[in-house]
């Protein structure tokens, strides 16, 4: 349906290779850090989000390797590497 | 993987870049290998939708023939939008009628995948799968990556790994990103009957549209939505700066943006009956000039995204002519230095000044002011609603009497408004 989907649904409808590690990290002692905040607000597959604690969580289903975290937050929050051996999304249309 | 084997150049990136690079040296008989971190060339490829051919169509004569697009654009429209109201433009020309056509809509995972077997068939050596972890630099100078455990050596690498190259990075020739000069792209693909979109958008055969929206659909902040039309299906998405996201007011996070944009009545009964098939996002370089790192250095080129080769100046947003363009370039100029022996940056300086010379570095120079002018947050919010309002009030017979036009219009148009308005045109006057 093109009708409204949930964004895990949406994300459902693409294909993924697994990868052994998630290929983002939020870095040690970092998870409070205000600059993670914006991850929340600019992720277009919605991966961050606040836990109980004030801590940003990232969940690593449906990253789509853009680099919007990386770019909003820095790399002094987020540790962020491409996944390897072609694991990750793997656009048909793109 | 032997790694006592020498290359004369090691791409590091399957997309537009790096292929376009690896097909034209390959054509002239360099031993070329590309390193794809995909499982295949367009796997990690996004684009909104359109490629302009007339800028790199000479430099690879064989290849639009058979090149596997999706629809030559015949209607460009603009859509500006309101909150309860929007205002469409339709360019209709024949000029974009007639061949050679300018642009196509375009979908990456099939362009890519395909151009990938047309720079094998030139006899450059792909792997895919395959991401590049570091660069051997020795006495400053790069001399190889280091890739799946294995040291591979060339007497050039060409980065061409997209819009966060890591590989410019490491050789240090990229300045430090600023969110404000990066843009987050993000789409569906949704298909649709071939029949039910031709009809849908009155198009004949292979003719396509392409649409852009302003104003409320990205509620304000920096940045659009865009339609494109495909063979059989819609690529329909959103544009928006990341500091616009994370500054402007509202916050909002990115998926709902396309979320609400599909539920406006104008998209909705666009998109009705399609089937969403991919969700995908990509980010966009919309820095320009002004955000450009070097170009070159020992033994390295850096080419496409990576360079920052994407420009938004409103009318069009471009990315994939420079990728190509800028992959043709380095080729060339991997090509001159092996002639004279000089991997040096002495010998690989002529990328910069072949670049200078074509529509590349030329555009870039011209649309320099571009991102300052149109990063206007009045131009994306007030404005759409102030045409929205002069329109309503145009087109409203009430029951009574009706205002002379002049007078509606002006009613608009306080002295401070016009004020702003010139400001803005002076504004606009500098892209």
């Amino acid at each position: 349906m093109s009708e409204l989907l949930g964004l895990k649904a949406k994300l459902g409808l693409d294909v993924f290779k697994p990868d052994k590690e998630f290929h983002i990290k939020i870095k040690e002692g970092m998870a409070k850090d205000i600059r993670l905040k914006k991850a929340i607000i600019v992720c277009p597959a919605g991966l961050y989000s606040e836990n109980k604690n004030g801590e940003v969580v990232v969940s690593s289903d449906g990253c789509l390797e853009c680099g919007t975290c990386l770019l909003a937050c820095g790399p002094e929050v987020l540790e962020w590497n491409y996944p390897p051996n072609g694991s990750g999304v793997q656009f048909r249309f793109g | 993987m032997e790694s006592n084997e020498q290359f004369d150049a090691i791409i590091v990136g399957g997309g537009l870049a790096g292929l376009a690079a690896a097909y034209t040296m390959a054509s002239r008989g360099l031993e070329v290998l590309l390193l794809e971190r995909g499982e295949y060339c367009g796997s990690k490829n996004v684009t909104g939708g359109r490629i302009y051919v007339n800028p790199i169509r000479e430099m690879f004569p064989e290849l639009w023939r058979k090149a596997p697009l999706e629809r030559f654009i015949a209607y460009e429209e603009v859509c500006i939008m309101d909150k309860e109201r929007s205002i469409t433009i339709r360019y209709d020309g024949s000029e974009l009628k007639q061949q050679p056509y300018q642009s196509y809509s375009i979908l990456r995972g099939k362009f890519d995948k395909w151009l990938a077997n047309q720079a094998e068939n030139n006899g450059a050596m792909l792997i895919t799968g395959m991401r590049v972890d570091d660069l051997i630099i020795e006495n400053g100078k790069v001399v190889g990556v280091w890739a799946g455990g294995d040291e591979l050596r060339a007497n050039v690498v060409i980065a061409c790994d997209g819009v966060l190259s890591f590989i410019a990075q490491k050789a240090g020739l990229n300045k430090l990103p600023e969110p404000k000069n990066y843009a987050v792209g993000f789409k569906e693909i949704i298909n649709l009957d071939r029949q039910v979109l031709e009809d849908r958008f009155n198009l004949e055969g292979d003719e396509g549209a392409a649409r852009l929206y302003m104003g409320d659909v990205t509620k304000g902040k920096f940045g659009g939505g865009f339609l494109y039309t495909n063979k059989d299906s819609l690529s329909l998405g959103i544009v928006v700066g990341i500091d616009a996201l994370t500054h402007q007011e509202p916050t909002i996070n990115a998926p709902e943006l396309l979320d609400i944009f599909k539920q406006r009545p104008e998209i909705a009964r666009l998109i009705k009956g399609g089937n969403t098939v991919e969700y995908s996002a990509h980010v966009i370089p919309e820095g320009g000039l002004k955000a450009m790192g070097k170009l070159y250095g020992d033994g390295i080129l850096v080419a496409g995204d990576a360079a920052g080769f994407s420009m938004n100046i409103g009318v069009t947003v471009r990315g994939m002519e420079y990728a190509m363009a800028s992959g043709y370039y380095a080729a060339q100029a991997v090509i001159m230095a092996k002639e004279k022996n000089d991997f040096t940056q002495a010998g690989l300086s002529i990328y910069e000044s072949l670049l200078k010379n074509s529509f590349v570095m030329k555009d870039f120079i011209n649309f320099k002011e571009s991102l300052e002018v149109l990063e206007y947050p009045q131009l994306f919010r007030h404005y759409p609603e102030l045409i929205g309002n002069i329109m309503k009030d145009l087109y409203e017979v009430p029951a009574g009497p009706k205002t002379r036009l002049w007078p509606t219009i002006k009613k608009h148009l306080s002295i401070s408004q016009m004020w702003n308005m010139v400001n803005l045109s002076r504004r606009l006057m500098k892209i």
